[in-house]
Protein backbone atom coordinates (compact mmCIF):
# COMPACT_ATOMS: atom_id res chain seq x y z
CA UNK A 1 0.00 0.00 0.00
CA UNK A 2 1.21 3.51 -0.84
CA UNK A 3 -0.32 6.75 0.37
CA UNK A 4 -1.43 9.32 -2.20
CA UNK A 5 0.13 12.27 -0.34
CA UNK A 6 -0.41 14.70 -3.24
CA UNK A 7 -4.20 14.44 -2.92
CA UNK A 8 -4.35 13.90 0.84
CA UNK A 9 -6.34 16.76 2.45
CA UNK A 10 -6.81 15.87 6.13
CA UNK A 11 -7.70 19.37 7.38
CA UNK A 12 -10.13 20.30 4.61
CA UNK A 13 -11.75 16.88 4.85
CA UNK A 14 -12.02 17.15 8.63
CA UNK A 15 -13.52 20.66 8.32
CA UNK A 16 -16.00 19.42 5.70
CA UNK A 17 -16.84 16.48 7.94
CA UNK A 18 -17.49 18.83 10.87
CA UNK A 19 -19.90 20.85 8.66
CA UNK A 20 -21.69 17.64 7.66
CA UNK A 21 -21.87 16.66 11.34
CA UNK A 22 -23.22 20.11 12.22
CA UNK A 23 -25.95 19.84 9.57
CA UNK A 24 -26.82 16.37 10.87
CA UNK A 25 -26.96 17.69 14.46
CA UNK A 26 -29.15 20.68 13.50
CA UNK A 27 -31.57 18.53 11.57
CA UNK A 28 -31.85 16.08 14.43
CA UNK A 29 -32.25 18.56 17.27
CA UNK A 30 -34.42 21.13 15.44
CA UNK A 31 -36.52 18.97 13.10
CA UNK A 32 -36.22 15.66 14.94
CA UNK A 33 -35.14 13.81 11.84
CA UNK A 34 -32.26 11.73 10.54
CA UNK A 35 -30.26 13.44 7.78
CA UNK A 36 -30.07 10.36 5.57
CA UNK A 37 -29.95 11.46 1.96
CA UNK A 38 -31.23 8.28 0.29
CA UNK A 39 -34.18 8.12 2.70
CA UNK A 40 -35.05 11.80 2.24
CA UNK A 41 -34.90 11.51 -1.57
CA UNK A 42 -36.53 8.08 -1.75
CA UNK A 43 -39.43 9.27 0.42
CA UNK A 44 -40.39 11.63 -2.40
CA UNK A 45 -41.24 8.60 -4.53
CA UNK A 46 -43.76 7.51 -1.89
CA UNK A 47 -45.37 10.91 -1.22
CA UNK A 48 -47.34 11.28 2.00
CA UNK A 49 -49.41 14.42 2.56
CA UNK A 50 -47.55 16.94 4.74
CA UNK A 51 -44.30 15.00 4.40
CA UNK A 52 -43.13 16.33 1.03
CA UNK A 53 -42.18 19.99 1.56
CA UNK A 54 -39.25 19.46 3.93
CA UNK A 55 -37.83 16.71 1.69
CA UNK A 56 -37.88 18.97 -1.37
CA UNK A 57 -36.37 21.81 0.69
CA UNK A 58 -33.50 19.60 1.94
CA UNK A 59 -32.72 18.31 -1.56
CA UNK A 60 -32.93 21.87 -2.93
CA UNK A 61 -30.41 22.98 -0.29
CA UNK A 62 -28.03 20.23 -1.40
CA UNK A 63 -28.43 21.15 -5.07
CA UNK A 64 -27.91 24.87 -4.35
CA UNK A 65 -24.85 24.31 -2.17
CA UNK A 66 -22.20 24.51 -4.94
CA UNK A 67 -23.64 27.85 -6.09
CA UNK A 68 -23.38 29.25 -2.54
CA UNK A 69 -19.91 27.70 -2.15
CA UNK A 70 -18.69 29.44 -5.31
CA UNK A 71 -19.50 32.87 -3.78
CA UNK A 72 -17.03 32.23 -0.97
CA UNK A 73 -14.29 30.24 -2.68
CA UNK A 74 -13.52 28.63 -6.02
CA UNK A 75 -15.10 25.19 -6.32
CA UNK A 76 -12.58 22.37 -5.99
CA UNK A 77 -11.70 20.56 -9.21
CA UNK A 78 -13.47 17.25 -9.76
CA UNK A 79 -12.53 14.31 -11.93
CA UNK A 80 -15.19 11.83 -13.10
CA UNK A 81 -13.59 8.86 -14.84
CA UNK A 82 -16.78 6.83 -15.26
CA UNK A 83 -18.46 6.64 -18.68
CA UNK A 84 -22.22 6.87 -19.25
CA UNK A 85 -22.75 3.09 -19.11
CA UNK A 86 -21.10 2.70 -15.71
CA UNK A 87 -22.85 5.84 -14.41
CA UNK A 88 -26.22 4.28 -15.30
CA UNK A 89 -25.26 0.89 -13.83
CA UNK A 90 -23.90 2.52 -10.66
CA UNK A 91 -26.91 4.82 -10.31
CA UNK A 92 -29.33 1.88 -10.51
CA UNK A 93 -27.33 -0.11 -7.95
CA UNK A 94 -27.07 2.85 -5.57
CA UNK A 95 -30.79 3.64 -5.96
CA UNK A 96 -31.99 0.07 -5.39
CA UNK A 97 -29.33 -0.79 -2.80
CA UNK A 98 -29.79 2.25 -0.56
CA UNK A 99 -33.58 1.76 -0.45
CA UNK A 100 -33.43 -2.00 0.23
CA UNK A 101 -30.67 -1.48 2.77
CA UNK A 102 -32.52 1.52 4.29
CA UNK A 103 -29.61 3.94 4.07
CA UNK A 104 -26.41 5.20 2.53
CA UNK A 105 -23.18 6.84 3.66
CA UNK A 106 -25.10 9.52 5.59
CA UNK A 107 -27.97 7.57 7.16
CA UNK A 108 -25.99 4.45 8.12
CA UNK A 109 -22.41 5.73 7.92
CA UNK A 110 -22.77 8.98 9.87
CA UNK A 111 -26.10 8.89 11.75
CA UNK A 112 -26.14 5.15 12.42
CA UNK A 113 -22.58 4.94 13.72
CA UNK A 114 -23.11 8.10 15.79
CA UNK A 115 -26.05 6.49 17.56
CA UNK A 116 -24.13 3.22 17.90
CA UNK A 117 -26.71 1.23 15.92
CA UNK A 118 -25.43 -2.32 15.31
CA UNK A 119 -27.63 -2.51 12.19
CA UNK A 120 -25.98 0.58 10.70
CA UNK A 121 -22.49 -0.62 11.65
CA UNK A 122 -23.11 -3.85 9.74
CA UNK A 123 -24.52 -1.93 6.75
CA UNK A 124 -21.56 0.47 6.74
CA UNK A 125 -19.02 -2.37 6.97
CA UNK A 126 -20.75 -4.14 4.06
CA UNK A 127 -20.98 -1.19 1.69
CA UNK A 128 -17.39 -0.19 2.44
CA UNK A 129 -16.26 -3.77 1.82
CA UNK A 130 -18.23 -3.94 -1.45
CA UNK A 131 -16.70 -0.57 -2.45
CA UNK A 132 -13.14 -1.77 -1.71
CA UNK A 133 -13.68 -5.02 -3.65
CA UNK A 134 -15.33 -3.24 -6.60
CA UNK A 135 -12.48 -0.74 -6.92
CA UNK A 136 -9.94 -3.55 -6.59
CA UNK A 137 -11.61 -5.43 -9.44
CA UNK A 138 -12.10 -2.42 -11.74
CA UNK A 139 -8.69 -0.82 -11.04
CA UNK A 140 -6.40 -3.79 -10.67
CA UNK A 141 -7.94 -6.94 -12.13
CA UNK A 142 -9.67 -5.82 -15.33
CA UNK A 143 -8.07 -2.41 -15.89
CA UNK B 1 -40.04 26.91 9.80
CA UNK B 2 -39.33 23.18 9.52
CA UNK B 3 -39.14 23.51 5.74
CA UNK B 4 -36.81 26.51 5.95
CA UNK B 5 -34.57 24.63 8.40
CA UNK B 6 -34.55 21.62 6.07
CA UNK B 7 -33.31 23.88 3.26
CA UNK B 8 -30.59 25.44 5.43
CA UNK B 9 -29.52 22.02 6.72
CA UNK B 10 -29.33 20.63 3.19
CA UNK B 11 -27.28 23.65 2.19
CA UNK B 12 -24.77 23.25 5.06
CA UNK B 13 -24.61 19.51 4.42
CA UNK B 14 -23.78 20.21 0.76
CA UNK B 15 -21.14 22.82 1.65
CA UNK B 16 -19.53 20.21 3.90
CA UNK B 17 -19.56 17.63 1.11
CA UNK B 18 -17.87 20.05 -1.30
CA UNK B 19 -15.28 21.30 1.21
CA UNK B 20 -14.40 17.77 2.29
CA UNK B 21 -13.75 16.50 -1.24
CA UNK B 22 -16.70 14.07 -1.32
CA UNK B 23 -18.02 15.64 -4.54
CA UNK B 24 -14.83 14.59 -6.35
CA UNK B 25 -15.40 10.97 -7.46
CA UNK B 26 -11.65 10.52 -8.09
CA UNK B 27 -11.00 11.26 -4.42
CA UNK B 28 -13.68 8.82 -3.27
CA UNK B 29 -12.24 6.10 -5.53
CA UNK B 30 -8.80 7.03 -4.13
CA UNK B 31 -10.12 6.21 -0.66
CA UNK B 32 -11.62 2.90 -1.80
CA UNK B 33 -8.43 1.92 -3.69
CA UNK B 34 -6.40 0.44 -0.83
CA UNK B 35 -4.26 -1.63 -3.21
CA UNK B 36 -3.24 1.44 -5.24
CA UNK B 37 -2.24 4.96 -4.18
CA UNK B 38 -4.52 5.18 -1.14
CA UNK B 39 -6.04 8.54 -0.17
CA UNK B 40 -7.16 8.39 3.49
CA UNK B 41 -8.91 11.82 3.36
CA UNK B 42 -12.43 10.44 3.51
CA UNK B 43 -11.75 8.79 6.86
CA UNK B 44 -11.33 12.35 8.20
CA UNK B 45 -14.71 13.35 6.72
CA UNK B 46 -16.40 10.44 8.48
CA UNK B 47 -14.46 11.10 11.68
CA UNK B 48 -15.36 14.80 11.82
CA UNK B 49 -19.01 14.18 11.02
CA UNK B 50 -19.42 11.32 13.51
CA UNK B 51 -17.68 13.33 16.25
CA UNK B 52 -20.22 16.17 16.02
CA UNK B 53 -23.26 14.01 15.24
CA UNK B 54 -22.69 11.64 18.16
CA UNK B 55 -22.88 14.58 20.61
CA UNK B 56 -26.21 15.57 19.04
CA UNK B 57 -27.57 12.01 19.26
CA UNK B 58 -26.55 11.90 22.90
CA UNK B 59 -28.86 14.89 23.56
CA UNK B 60 -31.58 13.65 21.21
CA UNK B 61 -31.87 10.37 23.09
CA UNK B 62 -32.87 12.22 26.26
CA UNK B 63 -35.66 14.34 24.79
CA UNK B 64 -39.01 13.23 23.37
CA UNK B 65 -39.44 16.30 21.18
CA UNK B 66 -37.30 18.30 18.76
CA UNK B 67 -36.69 22.00 19.41
CA UNK B 68 -39.15 23.02 16.69
CA UNK B 69 -41.87 20.97 18.35
CA UNK B 70 -42.17 17.80 16.29
CA UNK B 71 -41.56 14.33 17.72
CA UNK B 72 -38.07 12.84 17.51
CA UNK B 73 -38.15 10.35 14.67
CA UNK B 74 -35.30 7.99 15.45
CA UNK B 75 -35.05 4.70 13.55
CA UNK B 76 -36.56 1.75 15.38
CA UNK B 77 -35.53 -1.14 13.11
CA UNK B 78 -32.98 -3.40 14.76
CA UNK B 79 -32.91 -6.62 12.80
CA UNK B 80 -29.96 -7.43 10.55
CA UNK B 81 -31.79 -9.14 7.71
CA UNK B 82 -31.32 -10.09 4.08
CA UNK B 83 -32.56 -6.72 2.84
CA UNK B 84 -29.98 -4.83 4.87
CA UNK B 85 -27.12 -7.10 3.77
CA UNK B 86 -27.98 -7.33 0.06
CA UNK B 87 -28.95 -3.64 -0.12
CA UNK B 88 -25.72 -2.57 1.55
CA UNK B 89 -23.62 -4.73 -0.76
CA UNK B 90 -25.41 -3.48 -3.91
CA UNK B 91 -24.96 0.11 -2.80
CA UNK B 92 -21.24 -0.49 -2.17
CA UNK B 93 -20.73 -1.94 -5.66
CA UNK B 94 -22.45 1.08 -7.24
CA UNK B 95 -20.45 3.45 -5.03
CA UNK B 96 -17.17 1.78 -6.04
CA UNK B 97 -18.04 1.82 -9.76
CA UNK B 98 -18.20 5.61 -10.03
CA UNK B 99 -17.34 7.18 -6.67
CA UNK B 100 -20.79 8.73 -6.23
CA UNK B 101 -23.10 8.19 -3.28
CA UNK B 102 -26.48 9.97 -3.09
CA UNK B 103 -25.49 13.20 -1.27
CA UNK B 104 -22.44 14.17 -3.34
CA UNK B 105 -24.27 13.28 -6.57
CA UNK B 106 -27.08 15.73 -5.69
CA UNK B 107 -24.55 18.38 -4.63
CA UNK B 108 -22.83 18.01 -8.04
CA UNK B 109 -25.97 18.40 -10.16
CA UNK B 110 -25.79 22.17 -10.58
CA UNK B 111 -22.14 22.31 -11.56
CA UNK B 112 -20.92 18.95 -12.82
CA UNK B 113 -22.35 18.79 -16.35
CA UNK B 114 -24.07 15.70 -17.70
CA UNK B 115 -22.30 12.96 -15.71
CA UNK B 116 -23.83 13.57 -12.27
CA UNK B 117 -27.18 14.12 -14.00
CA UNK B 118 -27.01 10.69 -15.67
CA UNK B 119 -26.12 9.14 -12.31
CA UNK B 120 -28.95 10.88 -10.43
CA UNK B 121 -31.57 9.95 -13.06
CA UNK B 122 -30.42 6.30 -12.90
CA UNK B 123 -30.43 6.45 -9.08
CA UNK B 124 -34.02 7.77 -9.05
CA UNK B 125 -34.96 4.99 -11.48
CA UNK B 126 -33.41 2.47 -9.09
CA UNK B 127 -35.36 3.95 -6.18
CA UNK B 128 -38.55 3.78 -8.28
CA UNK B 129 -37.85 0.09 -9.06
CA UNK B 130 -37.60 -0.50 -5.32
CA UNK B 131 -40.92 1.30 -4.71
CA UNK B 132 -42.75 -0.74 -7.34
CA UNK B 133 -41.26 -4.03 -6.16
CA UNK B 134 -41.87 -3.19 -2.51
CA UNK B 135 -45.52 -2.30 -3.13
CA UNK B 136 -46.08 -5.49 -5.14
CA UNK B 137 -44.50 -7.73 -2.51
CA UNK B 138 -46.38 -6.11 0.39
CA UNK B 139 -49.63 -6.45 -1.60
CA UNK B 140 -48.83 -10.16 -2.03
CA UNK B 141 -48.25 -10.50 1.70
CA UNK B 142 -51.62 -8.89 2.45
CA UNK B 143 -53.35 -11.32 0.08
CA UNK B 144 -51.61 -14.26 1.71
CA UNK B 145 -52.90 -13.16 5.11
Amino acid sequence: MTIDWANFTPWLSLAGGVLIGLATAMFLLLNGRIAGISGILGGLLRPVKGDVGWRIAFVAGLIFSPIVFSFAAPLPAVQIDADAASLIMAGLLVGIGTRYGSGCTSGHGICGISRLSPRSMVATALFMLAGFVTVFITRHLIA
Amino acid sequence: MQVLMAFITGLIFGLGLILSGMTDPAKVIGFLDIAGAWNPSLAFVMGGAILIASIAFHFANTRPKALLGSVMRLPTARQIDRRLVLGGLAFGVGWGLTGYCPGPALASLAIGGSKPLIFVVAMLAGMAIFEIHDRCSSAHKREAV
